[in-house]
């Protein structure tokens, strides 16, 4: 306190507090333009079905929106913090058999009441995530990796040999009768809603003070704890949050297939999948895993009905990962951000230089951005040298 | 000056394997000083502000601050209580912006899911970052990642940001490091400015002009343990400062140079 009396005595601090106003103007511009883009995007998603009725299309739609709304909640918990869990097919799954225990266990037949079962997964996905994230948290980086890999296959090992999940013999989800034109609409619709909760979330942490302890311990853990941020805590939260929309679109998911076995309820591709869509796309960022979601999935469900095996599916999964790491080491949306900063900046030279010190008011408001490179999305300055692509060396 | 030191640790021991890093180790640092710390390499200073933070815990020996016993307790609570540091090696988030690194400082001891619905950086909170930017004189910095500083303006980001806390102690690990000599200037003259306002800092450096400048006390240290406190003009003409400084260089090769491998470990 005393530092302010002194520093605002000393010399005129005012100039910089008053240029924020200027930054927050244009904050509230982009705002309004990125308001009317997700908008449209979300009025296309709502019209899908209508325009594409042909059932195998509605089914890839839905089995994409499942899978952006995964990606995004995994984005959300390893983008910002840099840890990466190959363990969330353990709420996918938990979420699945708990929409199909439930349904028996309550005489559900089928029916849109089913539906109401999907926050109850989400709920045991978190009550999961819990005990799964104090012992998995303890560890940091490759041990944290594999230590997710082992609590998931435990799981699934578990879900073949319990009795409550009938083991390898599955349980059957309720039988909805509706007609088969239409059939897909209402999955595609709930998996849509969750969706954007999982994306609106994601969104919000980014920009919330949670969202910066998270990215602040991505980037150093300890020195996050000793700058008074409860690492454990927000580790933790951020790790049983992630899990929500996870246990609900598994949940979804069960309920559309219509039978739910262990081996593919606790898939060890799920996490494969998730993680490449997210890092696809862009870790840490908002839009990447949705994008990265919308990419491959689509492909993934064509490779199955094309050639009916997941085999093919796999080599090209494994190729692709190798391009990303190799050629797009940060992902599709911070390159192009990067990219048309630059491009921007070169077509305006002097202007940015004007509109330099947009700092104070501008830095968090790239919320969209992936975390470091905010501040040269933000700002009109010098594209940083920055580090290219640890969070991916870190997992 | 109180009769009780504002930090002090009592009796410190500390081994890593065979390494006796801290032996015995008794320092006090008073209210209202800056205290300066030298040795050669190795002598443990580094490991003394680690067990003073939390970073590392003591084999046998206390650490009180203002009268409390923290021996026991976690960087984050040290913190809380009012004892801030810097890295020798820097630490800042290198990813975030400077601004984002100075808002990260000011969320100390907010509650975990309320944090979720708040916006990171209240305005106050950005003024004053951005006041305590401008005070170590890197404010136009403020929307770069941290990343992108360089060395000297990391050790001044890191001194900013702990100052958002306002902490009654700061404990520098080599402030000067690597610093050209303007800059150096510089950070003295806001240390002493900050210490005429009521901070009380406790240095480690191994700019001896720096030390003698800057401090009111010096504490050598030599193989773990302090031999030696006293104002700077009569720590500067003790023979057996000498003494540790050779003999401790032919001894034991330094652990860990000051200019370490900054770059590769930030990233
Ligand atoms: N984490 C650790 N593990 C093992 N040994 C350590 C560790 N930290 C310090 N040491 C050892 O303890 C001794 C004291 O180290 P310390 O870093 O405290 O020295 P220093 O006085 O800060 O030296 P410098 O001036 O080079 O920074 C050294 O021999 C060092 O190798
Ligand atoms: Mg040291």
């Amino acid at each position: 306190m005393k530092v302010t009396a002194l520093v605002q005595g000393g010399r005129q601090a005012r100039s910089p507090a008053a240029d924020m106003e200027e930054p927050w103007q244009q904050e509230r511009r982009a705002r309004g333009a990125w308001a009317a883009g997700v908008a449209a995007l979300l009025a296309i998603a709502i019209a899908f079905p209508w325009v594409f009725t042909n059932p195998t299309t509605t089914s890839i739609g839905v089995f994409t929106l499942i899978y952006m709304a995964a990606a995004t909640a995994w984005n959300s918990f390893a983008g910002y913090s840099g840890y990466i869990p190959l363990g969330h097919a353990v709420f996918f799954g938990s979420g699945a058999y708990t929409l199909v225990i439930a349904a028996q266990d309550l005489h559900i037949r089928g029916g849109y009441t089913v539906f109401a079962l999907v926050p109850l997964a989400g709920a045991v996905a978190v009550a999961v995530a819990v005990p799964f994230g104090l012992v998995a948290l303890r560890t940091r980086r490759h041990t944290f990796v594999v230590i997710t890999i082992a609590i998931f296959f435990i799981f699934q090992l578990m879900a073949f040999n319990l009795g409550i999940t009938q083991g390898s013999s599955g349980i059957p989800a309720p039988t909805p009768t509706w007609p088969a034109a239409t059939f897909n609409d209402r999955f595609y619709y709930v998996a849509l809603a969750i969706l954007v909760v999982a994306a609106a979330f994601s969104w919000g942490i980014r920009r919330s003070r949670f969202g910066l302890q998270l990215l602040a311990i991505r980037d150093d853990e300890d020195r996050a704890l000793s700058l008074g941020v409860r690492v454990s805590r927000v580790k933790l939260t951020a790790f049983a949050l992630s899990a929500l929309p996870v246990g609900m679109v598994g949940a979804v998911w069960a309920y559309f297939i219509g039978q739910v076995y262990p081996q593919f309820a606790f898939d060890p591709l799920f996490d494969i999948s998730v993680a490449l869509m997210a890092f696809l796309g862009g870790l840490g960022t908002v839009s990447g895993p949705l994008l990265g979601a919308l990419i491959l999935e689509p492909l993934q469900q064509y490779f199955t009905l094309q050639f009916s095996s997941n085999a093919l599916y796999l080599v090209v999964y494994g190729a692709l990962f190798l391009v990303v790491i190799l050629l797009l080491p940060r992902g599709i949306i911070p390159t192009v951000r990067d990219r048309v900063a630059s491009w921007r900046e070169r077509r305006s030279g002097s202007t940015a230089l004007a509109s330099g010190p947009d700092a104070a008011g501008g830095v968090l408001s790239s919320e969209m951005a992936g975390g470091g490179v905010a501040g040269a999305a933000g700002g009109g300055a010098v594209s940083p040298p920055g580090p290219s692509g640890p969070a991916v060396r870190r997992g | 000056m109180s009769s009780a030191p504002l930090l002090l640790v009592d009796s410190a021991c500390k081994a890593f394997g065979g390494v006796q890093a801290l032996s015995e180790c008794s320092v006090g640092v008073e209210e209202g000083t800056i205290a300066g710390l030298i040795g050669p390499n190795g002598s443990g200073k580094t490991t003394l502000f680690n067990v003073a933070t939390g970073y590392e815990r003591v084999d046998r020996g206390e650490i009180y601050f203002s009268g409390r016993r923290i021996t026991r307790a976690s960087p984050d609570r040290v913190f809380a209580l009012g004892l801030g540091r810097t890295f020798q090696l820097t630490r800042i988030f290198s990813r975030l912006s400077v601004m984002e690194n100075m808002l990260v400082a000011s969320q100390a001891g907010r509650r975990g899911l309320r944090s979720l619905c708040t916006r990171a950086g209240s305005p106050g909170e950005r003024r004053r970052a951005l006041e305590l930017l401008e005070f170590v004189g890197i404010a136009r910095l403020a929307s770069k990642p941290a990343g992108s500083l360089s060395y000297g303006q990391r050790k001044l980001l890191e001194l900013a940001y702990v100052l958002v806390a306002d902490p009654a102690v700061i404990l520098l690990d080599e402030p000067a490091g690597g610093v050209n000599p303007s800059l150096i200037n510089h950070i003295a003259d806001r240390i002493r400015e900050l210490n005429r306002q009521g901070k009380t800092f406790f240095v480690v450096e191994h700019n001896m002009e720096f030390v003698m400048s800057l401090c009111h006390q010096v504490t050598v240290m030599h193989q773990g343990t302090a031999i030696l406190t006293g104002p700077p003009s009569t720590v500067r003409s003790d023979p057996r400062v000498l003494d540790a400084y050779l003999g401790g260089a032919l001894e034991e090769d330094p652990g860990d140079g000051p200019e370490g491998q900054d770059g590769a470990g930030s990233l």
